[in-house]
């Protein structure tokens, strides 16, 4: 039913609808992603009104769709949810803002800008929010590993691990 | 009401500005607010947050899926075995699996303890703020007997660590069955004594009615959940819109606000209290006799005494404790009702020992935004009164 509403209303879009335990999961093209909420949010029939959740993914190797964004969207009166994705290129990361619409969107986008770097076009006061404002990375991209790679003192052939790519091992091991 | 407001946004005069946190004892965490005031008015709030962040999705990238369960503790550290057994479904969903009905209820009776030690903490911390310290003494003992239970089941406290991914460590105890039936032979009397300090006390109604409201609308669109929502008079709570670990065998109301001020966040969560001694009732009353955990070698850890005997035994616990466990692909998005409201986990596997990506929605990091709108025009007094009433835990705000 909500699919085929969408289509009626935005016949040109590519929905790639599939459903994920249970959850119904769309696709939206960035640049029609406010108008598709926005109808969701405001047709009498579906009230999508809830913003539950508001987050970034990266696939670093997705040529060109390196980030996707995740809304999840919820109507009370139906309850029913709803996951978007909508898929940015990490040369561009823009997204518009979900501000006009939710109150809710301001900080959880302030937070996905804070961790992945997706600059949301629109929003009132795109800052970080939960690591220090001076930090020039955004840490939950993938190339930024966990642990430290230049650290010297934690070898993993110690635990018979082969090591990850990119540390150097310690050189008194292999005098030895 | 809405002009007072107004003439707020449009002053002249000179104003102080008020550093509010991060560490004030009347703040109840790490929060920072930089209040700009006029005399005892707040013009504006500023909060900055992310004082105790310690980066756990990214955390969470690098460990096998049992080992999330220690960090899930630490977000909303007043009830800790929620997210705890949260994530454990999470997991379940993902995998799945399929777990006894005994440990379904027994799941249940842990969650609704941890409510309750949860609302006891907020609602007898807005006593203390409006100066009634007694309340807050009573009711800490009462936490503490939950807290004992808690440490006969699974040896923790504050950060539990509670159940394993397909049901408990141990079955309950028969220390705990004692513990929990003298707490509710005992706890509603003491329970009406703590009410009755405060219902329907004079000076506390009045510190309380019309601090901090927001509307029904307001809160939806800020995203609110749990009591902070049920207080401005809309009735969603997620054991009852999608429920989970056997939810819908028990009978029990949602209780609702009108105004969403602070004393109907006070009296939801007094009256969920009361809810949810009447689900432990039930859900002990009827405790399915079985197993505490679901058969499923995979990724239950095998009794110590079998490993050390048995080859098979030996083999999974090796598999389980190195995250070699199989995991489907996929993606889930699964939610309980927290003590602060919908606590979500939005988990993405792609089939590895760790997760792709595991992001929680926690329900006081999204409501918390809606701070500064709620105590502009209010007194200093009341804005500190709004913050525990809503109650903001950082560990949860800053993840």
């Amino acid at each position: 039913m909500l699919l085929e509403q969408l289509s009626r209303q935005f016949p040109d879009i590519n929905w790639a609808p599939c459903e994920s335990y249970g959850m119904l999961t769309i696709e939206a093209p960035v640049d029609q992603l406010v108008p598709v909420i926005a109808f969701l949010k405001d047709d009498p029939t579906l009230q999508m009104n809830f913003l539950t959740d508001l987050t970034a993914v990266h696939y670093p190797d997705d040529k060109n769709r390196e980030f996707a964004l995740v809304y999840h969207l919820h109507s009370f009166i139906h309850n029913l949810r709803l996951r978007i994705k909508s898929f940015v290129p990490a040369s561009k990361p823009e997204a518009p803002s979900l501000t006009g619409l939710y109150a809710a969107a301001n900080w959880m986008e302030r937070e996905t800008y804070d961790f992945f770097g997706i600059q949301f076009t629109g929003h009132p006061d795109l800052r970080r929010i939960l690591n220090v404002d001076d930090m020039d990375y955004f840490p939950m991209r993938k190339e930024y590993p966990l642990e430290d790679a230049s650290r010297k003192d934690k070898d993993d052939r110690y635990f018979g691990r082969q090591g990850h790519e990119g540390v150097e091992f310690d050189k008194r091991i292999d005098r030895q | 009401m809405e002009s007072y407001f107004k003439s707020y946004d449009s002053v002249d005069g000179e104003l102080a500005t008020v550093n509010l946190g991060p560490t004030h004892p009347a703040t109840h965490g790490v929060f920072q607010n930089i209040l700009k005031m006029d005399g005892e008015r707040i013009v504006s709030a500023e909060p900055t947050i992310g004082y105790i962040h310690r980066a756990f999705e990214k955390l969470a990238e690098r460990r096998p899926y049992y080992q999330i369960t220690p960090i899930t503790d630490r977000l909303n550290y007043c009830s800790s075995p929620i997210n705890n057994i949260g994530w454990h479904m999470t997991v379940e969903k993902l995998a799945g699996i399929e777990v006894p009905k005994r440990v379904q209820y027994m799941r249940v009776i842990i969650m609704e303890l941890a409510r309750i030690a949860d609302h006891l903490i907020c609602n007898s911390v807005i006593g203390v703020d409006t100066g009634a310290l007694t309340g807050f003494t009573y009711m800490f003992q009462e936490r503490e007997r939950i807290y004992e239970m808690y440490e006969e089941l699974c040896g923790a406290r504050l950060t539990t660590n509670i159940g394993r991914i397909g049901g408990f460590e141990r079955d309950f105890s028969p220390e705990f069955i004692k513990k929990l039936k003298s707490f509710l032979k005992e706890f509603p009397a003491r329970f009406e004594e703590f009410n009755s300090l405060l219902e329907r006390n004079r000076i506390f109604m009045d510190r309380t009615i019309h601090a901090g409201p927001i509307s029904a609308e307001r809160a939806l669109n800020y995203g609110f959940t749990g009591p902070n929502l049920r207080a401005t008079g809309v009735d969603y709570d997620v054991r009852v819109m999608q429920p989970y670990s056997g939810y819908e065998d028990f009978d029990f109301i949602i209780p609702v606000g009108l105004n969403g001020d602070t004393y109907d966040r006070f009296m939801v969560r007094q009256e969920e209290i009361r809810q949810s001694l009447r689900i432990i009732n039930q859900a002990f009353g009827n405790l399915p006799k079985g197993s505490h955990h679901a058969d499923l070698p995979a990724y239950y850890l095998p009794d110590k005494e079998e490993v050390y005997s048995s080859m098979e035994a030996l083999i999974y616990h090796f598999k389980i404790v190195m995250g070699e466990v199989p995991i489907p692909k996929g993606e889930v998005y699964f939610c309980v009702e927290g003590g602060n409201g919908e606590l979500g986990y939005y988990l993405i596997s792609d089939g590895g020992r760790q997760p792709y990506r595991l992001h929680f929605r926690r329900p006081c990091f999204i409501y918390y935004q809606a701070y500064p709108e709620m105590i502009k025009g209010a007194l200093l007094s009341d804005a500190v009164l709004t913050m525990s009433s809503m109650n903001v835990i950082a560990g949860e705000l800053d993840a």
